[in-house]
């Protein structure tokens, strides 16, 4: 299974993300942001790749500001 | 012992207060947004959950627009000392706390164009002095919610039209009103809400908070202070995020999780009922005093205009006097002087002796009441 990784300019955004993804069902994990893709904010939040339509349109809709979408 | 001083800071505090600050240490003891692990992250989620309930209780629509401080004085000074320049104008009112008086005296000294409109000897303010105050430089109307001094509450929602037709943003000192008084940041049109933890809002002391309305341009507000913030740490320069421009160094976390206890523990009473509860100690101590010979009470005497507050006096006694007292031979905990407000006091009438002020507060029973107004009367007799 593949997963994907979502990095935000604040934690507190990614805590938002988190909160919003889980309501929902997601099956995601708030990992150390992986340091081949930045150093931007300490946390990360991960997917699976499968998802990344969805996850992506759910932030969207909330206006949740994404850094930017990697596949891991 | 009865405290009376729950306008300086709330005592005691509910248990539920005291357990989450030694519970978050337990259990969630990291560096919120530092690190990537279990309790780093789980820091960060209380931070993050204590966010959006604050964006909830004062009904502001953006949880990243909700900036913690150490208190309400660092809230106002964010905006005060961010926003204003040089020939700017700022419009405030002669019933204001230090915490706004000060940062704005020393920025008048360099060039800011400050007006005070003056308040009524019972701390009101007539709006059509704020309307003319305004003028199309005014950046900014800073105004207390209630006063210190007196519990006046002032109207809010009818002071922000006024600085908004000008172009000028509201913020509104609201320390002694969050969680004493219904506060609805969108009804009200505030732009700018400072309020610290402490106080009606049962947390503990070192933590507060500034809500900023999705209409103010943040990106001409510097930031106090500059510094890590767990976010673009490639950089040496400050982020332009949100909440992270405005909150730098590791943040207490420890306050944090108590002021949400606290803030639970108010909503789970519900404010109105609160504040009915306080309105009704409140009347019957003004009652009480305004019975008593030679015993002068400030404000409007009206609970319904004020919050839980009574300031008095006693003809030629020393209000210093009064309170040690009290204190000493009766064990009631008052505040007396000019309670950092000299400016309220110049408004009212009592600058520069000051006024004995009681402040009943969650835990307050109407038998404490009617104790304390024996014991001013014995007092005011002797």
């Amino acid at each position: 299974m593949k997963y994907g990784v979502v990095l935000f300019h604040t934690t507190s955004a990614v805590m938002r993300a988190e909160k919003l993804l889980l309501e929902k069902g997601y099956s995601i994990k708030l990992i150390p942001t992986p340091r081949q893709f930045s150093s931007d904010c300490g946390i990360a939040l991960r997917f699976y790749w499968t998802q990344c339509e969805q996850v992506k349109s759910i932030l969207d809709a909330v206006s949740v500001e994404i850094d930017a979408i990697h596949q891991m | 012992m009865i405290y009376l001083d729950n306008a300086a800071t709330s005592w005691p505090k509910p248990r539920e207060v005291l357990k989450a600050m030694t519970d978050v240490l337990e259990r969630a003891g990291g560096n919120p947004g530092r690190s990537g692990h279990l309790l780093s992250i789980e820091a960060a989620r209380v931070m993050y959950r204590t966010r959006e309930y604050i964006a909830n209780f004062f009904n502001s629509s953006d949880p990243m627009r909700v900036i913690f401080t150490i208190n309400a004085t660092h809230a106002i000074n964010i905006v005060i000392r961010g926003l204003l320049k040089p020939g700017d104008r700022v419009v405030t009112s002669s019933m204001e706390h230090n915490a706004v008086m000060r940062p704005l005296r020393d920025l008048q000294k360099r060039g800011l164009d400050l007006h005070v409109v003056p308040c009524t000897s019972d701390g009101c303010l007539d709006l059509e002095d704020v309307s003319q105050a305004v003028n199309a430089n005014t950046r900014l109307v800073v105004i207390n919610h209630a006063s210190n001094v007196v519990g006046t509450l002032l109207p809010i929602a009818e002071i922000a039209p006024i600085a908004h037709s000008a172009g000028a943003y509201i913020l509104v000192d609201a320390a002694q009103t969050a969680g004493a008084v219904p506060i609805d940041v969108q009804a009200m049109k505030i732009d700018l809400l400072a309020f610290t933890g402490h106080k009606s809002l049962m947390g503990p002391p070192g933590i507060g908070g500034l809500i900023i309305g999705d209409n103010v341009d943040t990106s001409i507000i510097k930031p106090l202070m500059r510094g890590g913030t767990g976010s673009q740490s490639e950089l040496e320069e400050h982020p332009e995020y949100l909440p992270d421009k405005f909150e730098s160094g590791t943040p207490n976390i420890v306050g944090v999780a108590g002021l949400y206890a606290g803030m639970q523990w108010v909503m789970g009473r519900g404010i109105d009922t609160i504040w009915s509860r306080e309105k009704e100690l409140t009347r019957v101590l003004i009652v009480g005093l305004k019975n008593i010979p030679g015993v002068k009470a400030y404000g409007t005497l009206d609970p319904e205009k004020s919050t839980a507050i009574v300031s008095f006096t006693i003809a030629d006694r020393r209000v210093s006097e009064l309170g040690l007292r009290l204190d000493e031979e009766f064990g009631i905990l008052s505040r007396v002087g000019l309670h950092c407000a000299p400016a309220a006091h110049k408004s009212i009438g009592s600058f520069p002796e000051g006024t004995v002020r009681l402040a009943p507060g969650m835990f307050t029973t109407m038998n404490d009441i009617k104790r304390t107004i024996q014991a001013i009367e014995s007092l005011a007799h002797l």
